[in-house]
């Protein structure tokens, strides 16, 4: 079996591995970092939004041996010593989450978008949201809590 | 109101794990030893089995069983119940049983043909392919209006012509009479599409078995715990409840679809014990797809008869609705007692008679699905009233406002079952219009042509029955179970306060939403006050969540079971402070001998009441816990005005919404940012009904050709716009917080309000989902079509 | 999905020798298309060579006059390079509204040619700007390579390293998405420039083609008023529960009309 090693919210992180096996079975089922979710199989939903080497990707879609040497960030790295990141605050206190199924990846999501355009108009966010299903909070909250990070006024 | 009471949007206290990924789903447990299980599904809409061939499957690696209808017969396991039979039909029930594994036929694509558990999850679908099913193939049917088609096949040996039951309710001879006296008839055909719930959590179950106290624990993904226990341990497994613990810790939504006891729960349940490990399954997408239970699904012929000044004298429906293959726990539910008694809306119709032919197709089964049954009755009254306005040249608005009950007319008691509480619409509707800028519409319509688009306004005035419900009243439409809600109140030496609901929350916001009603009724901190659901060993019994009755009957026994504790209280506190109890007052977490600044807070009492060294020992019992089984008098019945505002392109046909307004009245409100957020989601799952969502089944074959994301339309960020929202306030008189509930209204409101606004913009009549291609097309169709 | 020997080869050389020592091997690019297929068990292949650490694969360039894109490069990329933006914004625009953000920063356009999916956009880029296909073996120009139903000229060991595009005059491209899949139910790449004058359409038929009509009409100024008027045919197009035939043909006239007014 091929072993993979990468490096998962800040440590080093290394296994056995089929050639099948996905990142996000990687992250959940060897590393328990079960708050990356697999919420469809045709690379759609976005639940499983991580970033690797720095950008958002579906990771199940990547198998876990394309992640080699990369540096893989899930949601459960992105709140720095017990504060929520800044994204996280702002879904909180814009209640942009209700069952929470589809944060984890939203959240990702959101906090690339803002790497690559800081201040982006509400229908760039729209668009870039493209690739995350939300069935709960009709996106209302979601887009006012990314509003929110870029104008600087988080959580 | 304090900054954590009723009234406060309190941030929720359960967000911080969904943050950081620390929730706790299904799929996140992993069990000890567990084995892994995957199904080989029917992929015929309808066959015979003449025989399944397990042999190579069993040998392969890993597998530790292949299972098929033959073992489920074997062991004796009862076949998956249905909850519901309604009352008021006018043929028997025709209710055929449901394996929990197909035994020699097959009826819808998806069906659960066997069972296999290998140590892992690829091992089991590896030999799931290996097994060799010999199918003989039967003509399928899909469309609810077929059904009962002599030419079409039997699917049921129990189901004579696919017919569940010929169901009506309403008086029929007074709505004929009605009818006959008629100045005018509106008439619409019209179909509810099919739509598909799809929470993004897939669902997923894992089965334990306990050798020692030879009981079972069932993980699972469900909205409702305990009726889940009740169903598979007294029905499928025949085994004594407290023998079946059912935990359902978080659940990534439901909308309806996580409301029935499905056969993978008792599959991996049953067989937890059969291999001496604990098996998980966890469906794919593709597999929700075409297991999940699906909504809506009629067919309906209509008709509202006015008199001379536009006044509502009579309605007519009739409606094929189809449940799909197989009765799910409440299948019939929507089709009947969720649907008809709302057809009367937010008006005076003096006479109403609906018929439903309730119907078996070759589909997956039908249940609740976010607002079940009020969405399509709501639908067709709303589409009836705008085109019996442009018939009759009544204004849309003004015809409402003729037929209205009045202010002055409640409670009100319809023609079709139902007492309306309390209720004010034209208020809703004044204000909704104000803020929608109706009178600016003409102005923005001019603005839209000369753009090169076309722009049309729509309303919806609803009326929805929810806070599901009182149990008397659930007996005589035909549930198996009482519609109460239970809670306990239990309180730590320190001060903590721990509730248990018999709700059952998957983003509703329970934990917060209910700590408030805690922290203003006692008057103790927020952020000492957990709730606890979802785990039938920690909570005494509940009937779970759906029907937008969580805080309308489990928020309301949590008030009842915190009275009582203020109740013996004040005993306690009138030992304390040795004053007679009926001095005693209790106010802002105080309890206060009149007229003096004598008084004990709340942690005092709790403090007394738990370490009795100073305490009416003889009088009563140490400890201040309490329970409450809270049974509702009524349904709530909130209401409200949503308009939509849309603009077409006419040359692809697609359609933007630019505006939504709603302005709902739910009564008292605890929490107003979840109370927005739950209009908010509500209206886009409408939205998706109306402009994008629809499940296709071939109508040759029966195959699903929506069965996943590529092809069935889910609604993105960038199909939706703001939604401006605004409330009134009628409290519910019935029930201890005069709330009303919430989740289900978008869902409600939303179709027949963007339905109204495309027709309003093209000039025709359209039906859901209005796709670019039928917008098109039906302009194509316009007399005018060269304007 | 079923199990294969995972091969990451450093050079087109060892890919091609891994793929020919495969029993039923197939190449991996960005695996935005290959892996939802495996997932969903509709191939199982015995080995996947990928692509992705293969040097020189990745990058875009000019040369001679042409912007060369790598095969392995992504769509991200793609929409984001300056030489791209500045030169064909069209196609960066076009790429930049494949997918979404997270496939675009996955998927590559070797790979998306490589599938030729017929609801795909880089095909119609590649016709629409008369683009040439670089391969281990040969250059093949883009009317040549599409050749069917997720079908392509590519021979057997044949990989694909770059494509180079003819820098247009003037070129847009107008997408009507799939609601739900958000690919084209009809794309269509509308230039002017070396390559000629061209109208290529995707998601409308089998497979990308050009619209001669269109580029008749265009022949005498490119403008979107010059196609009024202009057609194709529904026979032979696409139908589906999403998009009928006679629906798809009404769209491409629109959306070439689109395309030719978005021309810079």
């Amino acid at each position: 079996m091929p072993t993979v090693s990468m490096t998962v919210n800040g440590r080093s992180a290394a296994g056995e591995v089929e050639g099948r096996t996905l990142l996000v079975e990687f992250l959940r089922e060897h590393l328990r970092l079960t708050g990356t979710h697999v919420g469809c199989d045709t690379s759609q939903c976005g639940a499983c939004v991580v970033h690797v080497n720095g950008k958002s990707v579906k990771s199940c879609t990547l198998l876990a041996v394309q992640a080699e040497g990369a540096e893989v960030t899930t949601i459960e790295g992105l709140a720095q010593n017990g504060e929520l990141h800044p994204m996280q605050a702002a879904f909180k206190e814009h209640h942009g989450l209700q069952c929470g199924f589809c944060t984890p990846g939203m959240v990702m999501s959101a906090v690339d978008l803002l790497n690559t355009n800081a201040h982006p108009s509400e229908t760039e966010i729209r668009d870039w949201l493209e690739g995350n299903i939300c069935r709960c909070t009709g996106y209302h909250n979601i887009v006012k809590a990314i509003q929110a990070v870029a104008q600087g006024q988080g959580g | 109101m304090t900054d954590t009471g009723i009234g406060a949007s309190v941030r929720r206290k359960e967000d911080n794990r969904f943050l950081t990924g620390r929730g706790r789903y299904t799929d996140d447990i992993n069990r000890t030893g567990q084995a892994y299980a995957c199904f080989l599904r029917s992929p015929h809409a309808h066959a015979k089995i003449d025989g399944i061939d397990t042999g190579a499957a069993k040998n392969a690696p890993g597998v530790i069983a292949v299972l098929t209808g033959d073992d489920v017969a074997a062991d004796g396991l009862g076949g998956i119940p249905c909850g519901f039979a309604p009352t008021g039909v006018q043929a028997p029930h025709n209710a055929p049983p449901r394996p929990a594994l197909v035994q020699g036929k097959v009826c819808f694509v998806g069906d659960l043909v066997a069972m296999v558990i290998a140590d892992d999850l690829n091992q089991a679908k590896d030999a799931a392919e290996l097994i060799q099913v010999d199918y003989q193939e039967l003509p399928a049917n899909v469309d609810p209006a077929k059904a009962t088609d002599s030419s079409t096949t039997r699917i049921h040996e129990a189901a004579e012509n696919n017919l569940y039951a010929d169901w009506g309710l309403g008086d029929k001879e007074a709505t004929d009479q009605a009818f006959a006296q008629a100045h005018h008839v509106t008439k619409i055909d019209l179909i509810n599409n099919r739509q598909i719930p799809n929470a993004m959590e897939p669902r997923c179950s894992i089965g334990e078995y306990d050798q020692a106290d030879e009981s079972y624990t069932l993980y699972t993904t469900t909205q409702n715990p305990h009726v889940t226990r009740l169903l598979l341990a007294a029905y499928v497994l025949q085994i004594p409840e407290h023998k079946l613990r059912v935990v359902s810790a978080d659940v990534g939504g439901g909308f309806g679809s996580k409301i029935p006891h499905y056969p993978e729960e008792a599959l991996v349940t049953w067989t937890a014990k059969k291999v001496g490990r604990p098996v998980k399954w966890t469906a794919e997408r593709s597999e929700s797809f075409l297991s999940d239970t699906h909504g809506r699904d009629h067919v309906t012929r209509a008709e509202l008869a006015l008199d001379e000044n536009g006044k509502f004298l009579a309605l007519r429906v009739h409606t094929s609705a189809s449940l799909g293959a197989y009765l799910s726990t409440f299948g019939a539910m929507s089709t009947t007692y969720l649907y008809a008694p709302v057809l009367s809306g937010q008006y005076i119709i003096p006479a109403i008679y609906c018929g439903v032919t309730i119907v078996f197709t070759n589909t997956a089964p039908i249940d609740a699905e976010r607002g079940a049954g009020r969405p399509e009755a709501t639908y067709l009254v709303e589409r009836l009233v705008e085109n019996a306005a442009r018939e009759t040249g009544i204004d849309r608005i003004e015809i409402r406002r003729r037929n209205f009950i009045p202010e002055d007319a409640f409670p009100y008691q319809t023609p079709v079952v139902l007492a309306y509480d309390s209720g004010n619409y034209a208020p809703i509707l004044d204000k909704a219009l104000e803020m929608a800028d109706r009178a600016g519409f003409e102005t923005r319509n001019a603005d839209a042509k000369s753009r090169g688009k076309l722009r049309g306004i729509g309303f919806c005035t609803y009326i929805e029955a929810c806070g599901i419900a009182p149990s008397n009243v659930a007996g005589a439409i035909g549930a198996g179970i009482g519609l109460y809600e239970s809670a306990e109140v239990r309180f730590a030496v320190t001060g903590a306060v721990t509730v248990f609901t018999g709700s059952h929350q998957h983003g509703q916001g329970h934990e917060t939403t209910f700590a408030q009603i805690v922290a203003d009724r006692l008057g103790v901190p927020f952020d000492s006050v957990d709730i606890v659901h979802g785990d039938t060993a920690r909570v005494q019994w509940g009937h779970g969540t759906y029907g937008s009755r969580s805080l309308a009957v489990g928020g309301s026994a949590i008030a009842v079971a915190c009275d009582k504790a203020i109740e013996k209280g004040k005993k306690v506190a009138a030992h304390l402070l040795e004053a007679s109890v009926t001095d005693i007052e209790f106010k802002d977490g105080n309890f206060t001998v009149s007229g003096t600044d004598q008084s004990k807070s709340f942690g005092e009492i709790i403090a007394a009441a738990m370490v009795p060294h100073n305490f009416p020992l003889d009088e009563m019992e140490p400890g201040l816990d309490q329970r409450s089984f809270y049974d509702p008098k009524n349904f709530t019945f909130p209401a409200g005005c949503h308009i939509c505002e849309v603009e077409i392109d006419p040359d692809t046909g697609v359609v933007k919404i630019v505006n939504w307004t709603a302005v709902d009245d739910f009564g008292k409100i605890v929490n107003p940012m979840i109370v927005e957020g739950q209009i908010h989601g509500g209206v886009a799952h409408g939205i998706g009904q109306a402009l994008l969502e629809n499940c296709v089944y071939d109508p040759e074959s029966g195959q699903l050709l929506t069965g996943s994301y590529m092809d069935y339309c889910m609604p993105r960020a960038d199909d939706l716009p703001n939604f401006n929202l605004g409330f009134t306030e009628t409290p519910c008189p019935h029930n201890p917080l005069g709330v009303k509930g919430c989740g289900e209204a978008g869902a409600i409101a939303a179709p027949p309000a963007l339905i109204n606004a495309v027709i309003d913009a093209i000039g025709v009549d359209i039906d859901m989902p209005a796709t670019p291609e039928k917008v098109w097309r039906a302009l194509q169709s316009r007399p005018q079509a060269a304007e | 999905m079923q199990n294969f020997t995972y091969h990451r080869p450093g050079s087109v050389e060892e890919a091609v020798q891994a793929l020919s020592a495969a029993s039923d091997g197939t190449l991996m690019g960005g695996g935005m298309t290959l892996l939802p297929t495996l997932k969903q068990r509709l191939a199982s292949p015995s080995d996947v060579v990928d692509l992705g650490g293969v040097a020189g694969l990745s990058g875009i360039s000019e040369d001679g006059g042409k912007v060369v894109v790598g095969a392995m490069t992504t769509h991200a990329e793609v929409a984001s390079n300056a030489i791209v933006t500045a030169k064909i914004p069209a196609l960066a625009a076009l790429a930049g509204a494949i997918g979404d953000p997270a496939v675009r920063n996955r998927g590559t356009i070797g790979g998306s040619i490589a599938n030729n999916d017929p609801a795909a956009d880089y095909p119609a880029a590649l016709v629409g700007l008369g683009a040439t296909v670089r391969t281990n073996k040969r250059e093949i120009a883009a009317d040549d390579f599409f050749t069917g139903l997720f079908e392509t000229a590519l021979a057997e060991g044949e990989v694909i390293t770059a494509v180079a595009f003819p820098v247009p005059e003037r070129a847009g491209y107008a997408k009507f998405p799939n609601p739900a899949s958000r690919y084209a139910i009809v794309g269509v790449m509308a230039s002017t420039g070396p390559a000629g004058t061209r109208v290529a359409v995707t998601g409308a038929g089998a497979c990308v083609f050009r619209a001669s009509a269109m580029e008749s009409a265009l022949g005498g100024g490119f403008s979107a008023d010059a196609l009024s008027g202009a057609s194709v045919s529904a026979d032979d197009l696409n139908s589906d529960i999403h998009a009928s035939a006679e629906y798809r043909a009404h769209l491409v006239g629109v959306m070439a009309r689109r395309a030719v007014a978005a021309a810079g």
